[in-house]
């Protein structure tokens, strides 16, 4: 019986897609059967993230209104043999599918799959509510700016309200040396304010913009931090207990030498 | 053989302040009237004198809204009296219930998140915070073991004496009863262990250390004791 995680935000833009692609890979790096499904009704980006837009033949509004079974809408991943997407349909809305329709979808899903990693669109309207529906575990995205963490406040006091277990926040978007200045919210005072568990923090890169539009999800790659960070995500998910990355920039040696003298910072 | 002396049912007494009539709270309420109707006009007061205020002392007798109104027809009857108060040593469960709900201190452990309102009758205590966006109302006063972030209303029936304290101040609006003051528009650091109420002398709403709170709002010594009793 496999285990249904959602990721949401409240706000959009702060990298739920990319973080449920990511999650989804690294799960599936780690020899687990995944599922990915996209809630994001009419405005799919999971497929392209994903780098499997060719593919799609049916979609979630299908299997709901019953034009095809659950396993012909399933795209499977060309990296993965065990790593599965559901997509969302481009053509309707969010009130094409139901929570009895989703809770139903997720449930067969379990039945083969380890985890199924559900992609929540933005806001807190029916969309929200399908996607949550069928979810055991939640994970909260948020970026550290006042705005982003206002909604993601709102998100988890909706969530509290669901018979789901306390969700787990993911700090995206990183900028090292704003928090240092002070600009930008740091990862303590976010954690105070929301008082939920840490489940991860990624920086922010480049590389993970450039991966997307490659169809190519940035987990995969080995050198990138944010790749080691959705990485260490997914193994705690799996119950490893593994350290938050550090934020600082690796020093040369150079550096350590002066730091070593007592000269450097 | 009956030894039956009747009682009294009706014990009228002066005092200083006017009258007090004490009611036999055993007998029914039938009888109670027939001798009160019998016994005010003998203390009548001759004419031209001021009118005598009665207070009614009912012992563990429950009087209705009407059987209230009544008596106070029957003794007021004529204006030379006027009944000041009727004391009872019992009120009714619901009447009890809804003064004790507005006596009470809540006990609340949670986060009040944004778009969350906490609404209360009588004194709130959260222990957790009040997140920005989030609300805590009350119609007594409101503490907060925590950061309050947020909106807090106190008195929100009118109660001008309420008074919100937290352990970290830092929040978005204050309001008590019908007053209001929010934060000032620059970036500025919260405050700890404060309080706010409402100072009657530049009507608006202040903000103190926690200590100056017993100076300025004696009958929370009052709450000390209630809160000392559980």
């Amino acid at each position: 019986m496999g285990e249904a995680i959602v990721v949401t935000s409240g706000k959009g833009g702060v990298g739920k897609t990319t973080t449920s692609a990511n999650i989804g890979t690294a799960l599936a790096l780690m020899d687990k059967k995944v599922c990915l499904i996209d809630t994001d009704i009419g405005l799919r980006n999971l497929d392209v993230i994903m780098g499997l837009e060719n593919r799609i033949i049916f979609d979630i509004v299908d299997v709901i209104e019953g034009r095809c079974k659950l396993n012909q809408a399933l795209v499977k991943d060309k990296r993965f043999d065990d790593l599965t997407l559901l997509p969302a349909s481009q053509t309707s809305d969010k009130s094409a599918i139901t929570e009895s329709g989703m809770v139903q979808i997720v449930n067969e899903l379990k039945q083969t799959y380890d985890y199924i990693i559900i992609d929540c669109p933005a806001g807190i309207e029916q969309g929200f509510k399908n996607a949550v529906a069928g979810a055991d575990k939640a994970i909260v995205v948020t970026t550290p700016e006042m705005s982003s963490v206002r909604d993601a406040d709102r998100i988890i006091g909706l969530l509290e309200q669901e018979d789901i277990e306390p969700p787990h926040l993911v700090i995206n978007r990183i900028r090292n040396h704003m928090m240092k200045n002070g600009d930008m919210l740091d990862i303590d005072e976010i954690v105070q304010i929301l008082s939920i568990d840490l489940i991860g923090i990624v920086l922010d890169d480049d590389e993970v913009i450039k991966a997307s539009n490659n169809g190519e999800p940035i987990a995969l790659q080995s050198k990138p931090k944010s790749a080691i960070a959705y990485r260490n995500i997914a193994r705690r998910i799996l119950g490893e207990s593994v350290p938050l990355q550090s934020l600082d920039e690796e020093k040369g040696l150079f550096q350590k030498m002066k730091h070593f003298f007592g000269m450097g910072s | 053989m009956k030894l039956e002396q009747k009682k009294q049912l009706i014990t009228i007494k002066g005092t200083e302040e006017g009258l007090t009539i004490f009611m036999d709270d055993l007998c029914s309420f039938d009888e109670l009237v027939v001798e009160l109707e019998e016994k005010i006009t003998t203390v009548k007061p001759k004419q031209g004198e001021p009118v005598i205020s009665v207070k009614v002392q009912l012992g563990n007798r429950y009087l209705s809204h009407e059987h209230t109104e009544e008596i106070r027809n029957i003794i007021e009857k004529g204006d030379y009296f006027t009944v000041e108060m009727f004391d009872s040593a019992v009120i009714h469960k619901e009447e009890m219930e809804k003064w004790q709900e507005n006596q009470d201190i809540k006990v609340y452990r949670r986060v009040v998140r944004s778009g969350q309102v906490l609404q209360v009758k009588g004194d709130v205590l959260l222990i957790g915070d009040v997140n920005p966006g989030g609300k805590v109302v009350s119609t007594g006063d409101v503490y907060v073991l925590g950061r309050l972030n947020g909106v807090a209303h106190a008195g929100v029936k009118g109660n001008k004496h309420a008074i919100i304290a937290a352990s970290y101040m830092k929040p978005t609006q204050l309001r008590i009863a019908n007053y209001i003051s929010r934060a000032p528009d620059y970036e500025s650091d919260g405050v700890y262990m404060e309080c706010g109420f409402i100072d009657s002398e530049q009507d608006k709403i202040m903000i103190d250390r926690l200590q100056q709170l017993t100076r300025q709002r004696r009958d929370l010594k009052e709450l000390e004791r209630r809160m000392q009793n559980g």
